[in-house]
């Protein structure tokens, strides 16, 4: 016990070690992004002392250049219409798939045929799928949507169907002697018994689409509308040699995740972990 | 009643299902008949057989894609999941504030690589430089992402910080499923610090390797953020993964075509690596 007990000062000394590469870099962000362009110099010392003065007016010019509010809205408008789509059909394809792949040879083949689409790299899809949406009407943000919820559903269909396995087939066949219908069974007793699911789902899914660049960098190429990542990308270019001004671009586009993080971070590490280890 | 099951079975799965085929298989099988085309992504085109395939072998920038996509992802999965397992072992220790550690641990997975390579961008070219001038040392002097040499290493730098989060947290979950009283057994034989790690806690975590590696390795071959926001390819042309190239020269460079062939091999490579990886994954966990 006792050498245990020793070992803990050395392991705490490589934590604080490592913690300070996770802080240096947003500390960087944060002092880089209050400063006006006179403040920095070229010495270490210049770049990251503290500025002068903790003014919000780089906030608000990078704002207007980004145009900030509508990325954000953009962002947000897909990642939840991605979620709330992720959860109602996936977790229904997966249930569906999940109850019958054992019995059914149809049923088998098109669970492997959706699981294997996991091994398709997006770069193999992006050129025909840029024509395609654009065949289509759909270059657009439900266009990159609907991508969304295509890209992920082999991943969630997987962990559906795995949760599945421990839901007891009893509980649907007693609802059916009650008389209910096969789809009301399902909306009043297993969607809500796989709630935890849902919470994994709905948290890898949106921690993805909230921070991929690809899919909509692609496909929403020639509409004036935004990401906000791909704000950052798209006007990276407006902001020269200001670099605090595109710091202060860039805490912006980190703020909202990191709310999201500090607020649900237990459920974010408990959904990351479900999902990777199964 | 059996009928009813049998139909609301098959209303869910034919529309799911046509959406998927009309979302994934359709455009990728059109990206295979393109990669027998010499289309630019506009206008006409012809059939050209197998001629892109064959040009593909011979062009040396996709062979420079390739070789640096496989060493940016060999090289940066090594350094993950050493720094990984260690920081592990530390956060699974009994060590004061251990919820907040694991909590800003993981914190770096969550923002995206975009923003981040865009701030690294700017420690690469400016602040370490500054350092390298003040202690002195010509190789930091100057940006490490403006040499053909070094390039890539900034870009593993940047991957593996955002990376390490992820494995950190997978490695902990594996820790804990080693039962207290091991360690209580093995103390009593004298298994402790090293020995205890190697003879203990190693062999029991081995499940979770391979996980890790499939995540790791995946990731990194795909690499595009990253690339956007730190050197764009550059530079000449040294840090240009397949992606990169493919969205590059066939979103807007008018070889969609000859990228598409690309693209179809590099789909190849990703399938075998994925079942090789499957396949030493089931294999292990029959061992144990």
């Amino acid at each position: 016990m006792k050498i245990r007990h020793k070992s803990n000062w050395g392991a705490m000394a490589v934590l604080i070690l490592g913690l300070s590469t996770i802080i240096f870099p947003l500390y960087l962000t944060v002092v880089i992004a209050f400063k006006q362009p006179s403040e920095m110099t070229n010495s270490i010392s210049g770049i990251l002392s503290l500025p002068a003065s903790w003014s919000l007016q780089n906030f608000k010019e990078a704002m207007e250049i980004t145009d900030f509010w509508h990325s954000l809205f953009n962002s947000l408008k897909i990642t939840v219409s991605t979620v709330v789509l992720a959860v109602v059909l996936h977790s229904l394809m997966g249930y569906a798939l999940g109850r019958n792949k054992k019995s059914s040879k149809f049923y088998n083949f098109v669970y492997l045929f959706i699981v294997s689409g996991m091994f398709v790299p997006f770069a193999i899809l992006m050129m025909s799928l840029a024509k395609q949406t654009a065949e289509m009407g759909l270059d657009n943000w439900f266009g990159v949507v609907l991508l969304y919820v295509v890209f992920y559903m082999p991943m969630n269909i997987m962990l559906y169907s795995g949760y599945l396995v421990n839901i007891p087939i009893a509980l649907e066949e007693a609802a059916r002697v009650d008389g209910a219908s096969t789809w009301r069974t399902y909306w009043t007793i297993i969607f809500p018994i796989m709630r935890p699911m849902h919470a994994t789902v709905a948290v890898l899914t949106a921690l993805s689409v909230w921070n991929d660049v690809m899919t909509p960098l692609v496909i929403m190429a020639g509409s004036d509308e935004n990401t906000l990542p791909l704000a950052q990308l798209n006007f990276q270019s407006q902001f020269g040699t200001n670099y605090n001004l595109a710091f202060a671009s860039y805490l912006l586009a980190l703020i909202p995740i990191l709310i999201f993080y500090v607020i649900c971070q237990k459920q974010i590490l408990n959904g990351v972990v479900n999902g990777a280890v199964k | 009643m059996k009928n009813d099951r049998k139909v609301t079975f098959l209303l869910i799965t034919i529309p799911i299902l046509a959406l998927f085929v009309c979302f994934n298989t359709v455009p990728l099988i059109r990206g295979v008949i393109y990669s027998f085309t010499n289309f630019r992504g506009y206008g006409s085109y012809d059939w050209v057989g197998l001629r892109n395939y064959i040009d593909l072998f011979s062009d040396e920038r996709v062979g420079k894609s390739y070789l640096f996509t496989f060493k940016l992802a060999i090289v940066t999965t090594i350094v993950v999941n050493v720094i990984s397992l260690l920081l592990a072992l530390c956060l699974n220790s009994k060590i004061r504030a251990k919820s907040f550690f694991r909590g800003a641990y993981f914190l770096p997975n969550v923002l995206g690589s975009l923003v981040v390579g865009y701030i690294f961008n700017y420690f690469f070219t400016y602040i370490l430089p500054a350092f390298g001038n003040m202690i002195g040392s010509e190789a930091l002097s100057t940006s490490i992402l403006s040499r053909t040499g070094t390039a890539w290493i900034g870009i593993s730098i940047v991957c593996a910080w955002q990376s390490i989060a992820m494995n950190t947290i997978i490695y902990i979950s594996g820790l804990q499923t080693v039962p207290e009283d091991v360690y209580e057994a093995g103390g009593l034989d004298g298994a402790t610090g090293w020995k205890q790690f190697r003879y203990l806690t190693f062999p029991l975590i081995i499940p979770f390797f391979p996980i890790n590696m499939v995540l790791c390795v995946k990731n990194f071959l795909m690499v595009f953020d990253q690339i956007v926001a730190l050197t764009q390819g550059g530079p000449a042309q040294s840090t240009e993964s397949i992606s990169y190239l493919i969205y590059n020269n066939g979103m807007s460079g008018g070889q969609f075509g000859f990228q598409s062939a690309n693209a179809v091999v590099f789909f190849i490579v990703i399938v075998v690596i994925s079942v090789t990886q499957m396949r030493i994954t089931s294999g292990k966990e029959e061992q144990l």
